[in-house]
């Protein structure tokens, strides 16, 4: 998206990388099985990309900003997680 | 309107009193020869209770820039005060207080640029930020040191400009020297200059922005023209601000100011204290029924071109004084001037003089010699060299 | 919704796939929460956060240069102290290792001498990631990166890792302390300790680095966690600077062998069992000092 240019370069819109879809760049999915999900909370922690969101049954992904790195399926301690190829 | 205090202040001083009028709030800075008055005096004025604002007494000039731009924007106003290698120290700080468009003032001591070390007078070190994309205005005493930081404050927090301002005082010439100086009231530069409100956005949790953003060539180019063209309208504001404070106060200043000039052949251009001298010369010269005048560039950046040339209108010949070189080109006045000649078709003989170099002294003597060399040039048609050398010790040199 | 679940730092932001420092700055925002003005400076941070007309960052934040984060923050801090602004706004200064170790060294030096309320967060991925992984003061010794390359007639960084922590500490401030983003409660706690000393703090925090270190994306986390648990980064905290009498808050029962922690990071692949005896010794030596 182009748009205007403010004075100084300063950018009022807090946020707005929300508008570029980091899920893009996946070659890797993750997959969540909810019925292991223990609801630590250990990926959403530590989610680089702020991708994981907490739900009652445990956790969901913004596939729109998931790259894909596998930190989640790497550090669930029950191995809910698991990296699948991704299905253009 | 409040009465004007007469004292007799050495340049420091005077800009330290200007900047204390104009009710700074964070003042960033690191002492070098000859500034350090000036964040000696601001902290003193701190000290005192005389002055309301926060001193930062930082590691080194890159810091002290560093640090008016955080503050800056913040939303305080905010000054400090360098010269030579600390001006070339913040170089690139200096680029981009301007181009994230903070308005803040600089007080420069106008001193040589190593090596070798001088802490002598010229104008090398504001000079060569010529393309910072600051404003750059020069007094000739210190009566102007301290209006310029003023009106300094006035034109860079206009919405219409939003740029930071540097204002050069020549070292120890101007900066440690005695003058009498007549000094405001508070109450009427607060009546001048208003309360600093950011027009563009400020550092604040209630409305998160980012300042410093990362400029990829789809954009970077249009942000240089927006702050070219912020330059460029600064033109009018500066007349109209020079116009006002003149109303006010009482003292003319243009951005461009000539002596003389209305039936001269050959006028001599000066920036900075040489500009009293040479006035004495032109009026020692006209004394003797020759036909010169002088200018005094008192606006460096944006350099004032078309003033210049409406002065200049019917000159023959004009000695360009730079008190700075371009090793390998020219003085910047003499750059500027002819780049705004190059395509009219008529226009003065232009001859560039390189001298004050690490606080040489120019004499009477040396702008007689000035608009000698320049006059013959106009009467031969022979230019000569484009740039000569003035007051040249030959004994030392080879 | 809770203070705590704000992504004040957000995604859309360009950062490597299993970036550390993306962890690292979600992290601590939710501790400082938005009433919070950061500073950056270049690098890694910066340039995939405030791409024109993006920005990941839901708070006030300013990047002036890379050297200066620091001294940018000083100016923040004092401009808000000034205009009345200061109360419940914590002012963060962020910067990488090299805009910390190295050039923005003496910026930082010199406001933690003058006393600023500033928490100095140091995100360290030991090189110059963002221009290419060259070397800096805090690549660790054996390390192959750029500009040290591990060669016939090198082993990469020949130079120890350059004890920031402990230098800042020297300076006398109030709170030191390093975190790495394996242990995030103990990095919440030492964020939240940091940002409420009054005067300055500093936080050196351990975030490694995919593509410098030449590790898989998902290892990231295990990596770091490995470097606590070997003992090759000591996970502790100082008040008023007295390292002598520094918490160790993270104290591994056993330490697992450094071997652990260096095979998986093509950075280290370079080194023999004999250079990997001398990284370990020098590890006994140093946790021997720290009390485990």
């Amino acid at each position: 998206m182009t748009v205007k240019i403010t004075i100084g370069a300063i950018n009022k819109k807090a946020g707005s990388s929300k508008e570029y879809k980091t899920g893009g760049w996946r070659t890797m999915c993750p997959k969540v099985d909810l019925e292991k999900c223990i609801s630590c909370y250990k990926c959403y922690d530590y989610c680089p990309d702020g991708a994981i969101k907490k739900i009652e049954e445990g956790i969901e992904y913004d596939l729109d900003y998931c790259k894909g790195c596998g930190i989640c399926a790497n550090e669930c301690p029950v191995k809910a997680i698991v990296m699948v190829k991704e299905e253009k | 309107m409040g009465e004007q205090k007469s004292m007799t202040i050495k340049g420091n001083m005077a800009t330290a009193m200007g900047a204390k009028l104009c009710r700074p709030n964070v003042i960033p800075a690191y002492p070098i020869t000859p500034s350090t008055l000036f964040p000696e005096k601001m902290s003193e004025f701190v000290a005192d209770g005389e002055l309301d604002a926060s001193m930062i007494n930082v590691e080194s000039e890159h810091s002290a820039m560093s640090a008016c731009i955080g503050a800056a924007a913040t939303g305080a106003r905010v000054c400090t005060a360098s010269a030579s290698q600390g001006v070339a120290l913040m170089h690139e700080m200096l680029f981009i207080a301007s181009g994230m468009r903070l308005p803040m003032v600089m007080a420069v001591g106008n001193r040589a640029l190593s090596a070798p070390i001088n802490i002598w007078c010229d104008h090398q070190d504001t000079v060569a930020s010529k393309d910072s994309g600051w404003l750059q205005f020069y007094a000739e005493n210190n009566q102007e040191g301290l209006d310029l930081m003023i009106n300094a404050f006035r034109i860079g927090e206009d919405k219409r400009v939003l740029l930071p301002v540097m204002v050069g005082i020549d070292a120890f010439v101007l900066t440690h020297t005695i003058e009498g100086v007549d000094v405001p009231a508070q109450e009427d530069v607060d009546d001048f200059l208003p309360p600093y409100e950011p027009p563009h956005g400020k550092l604040d949790p209630k409305e998160p922005a980012t300042f410093g953003s990362f400029g990829t060539p789809e954009y970077y180019q249009e942000f240089k023209q927006a702050q070219v063209e912020a330059i460029e309208g600064s033109r009018d504001v500066i007349d109209e601000v020079f116009d006002e404070y003149e109303e006010k106060f009482g003292r003319e200043y243009n951005k461009a100011t000539p002596y003389y000039c209305d039936d001269a052949e050959i006028v001599l251009i000066t920036m900075g204290s040489m500009t009293g001298t040479a006035r004495e010369a032109v009026k020692k010269l006209r004394k003797e029924g020759k036909k010169v005048g002088l200018i005094k560039l008192t606006v460096f950046r944006p350099f004032p071109s078309p003033e210049l040339k409406e002065i200049l209108s019917g000159v023959k010949g004009v000695a360009v004084i730079d008190r700075n070189i371009s090793p390998g080109a020219y003085g910047a006045m003499y750059s500027d001037l002819a780049a705004a000649y190059t395509n009219e078709k008529e226009k003065p003989i232009l001859k560039n003089f390189i001298t004050g170099l690490g606080g040489r002294e120019i004499f009477v003597k040396n702008f007689e010699e000035m608009y000698e060399m320049t006059k013959k040039a106009v009467d031969t048609g022979n230019l000569g060299k484009p740039v000569e050398w003035i007051n040249v010790n030959e004994d030392v040199l080879r | 919704m809770a203070e705590e679940e704000l992504e004040l730092f957000a995604s859309g932001h360009r950062a490597c796939a299993g970036c550390g420092e993306g962890t690292a700055v979600r992290q601590i925002l939710k501790v400082a929460g938005p009433d919070t003005i950061a500073t950056i400076c270049t690098g890694c941070l910066e340039v995939i956060s405030t791409g024109y007309p993006e920005t990941a960052w839901e708070i006030p934040i300013i990047h002036a240069a890379f050297e200066n984060s620091a001294s940018v923050a000083s100016g923040v801090e004092v401009a808000l102290k000034e205009l009345g602004k200061k109360e419940g706004v914590n002012v963060i200064a962020f910067g990488g290792d090299g805009g910390t170790f190295d050039i923005g060294f003496q910026a930082l030096s010199g406001m933690l001498e003058r006393g600023h309320n500033i928490t100095y967060v140091c995100l360290d991925n030991e090189a110059y990631m963002n221009t290419g992984i060259q070397r800096c003061s805090s690549t660790p010794y054996g390390a192959s990166t750029t500009t040290s390359p591990a060669g016939k007639l090198s082993i990469g960084e020949h130079r120890p890792k350059k004890p920031i922590a402990a230098i800042c500490a020297a300076h006398g401030i109030p709170y030191t302390a390093t975190a790495s983003i394996s242990h995030i409660p103990d990095l919440k706690k030492k964020v939240k300790k940091a940002i409420e000393t009054d005067g300055p703090a500093f936080l050196h925090v351990f975030s490694p680095c995919p593509t410098g270190w030449r590790h898989g994306s998902d290892d990231t986390i295990s990596i770091a966690r490995l470097a606590v648990e070997t003992g090759v980064f000591v996970l502790w905290e100082a008040e008023d600077g007295d390292i002598c009498n520094l918490n160790v808050t993270v104290k591994p029962k056993k330490r697992k062998p450094v071997e652990e922690y260096l095979r998986p990071q093509r950075r280290f692949r370079h080194l023999s069992e004999e250079d990997i005896e001398v990284i370990q010794k020098e590890v006994d030596e140093k946790c021997e000092k720290y009390g485990f």
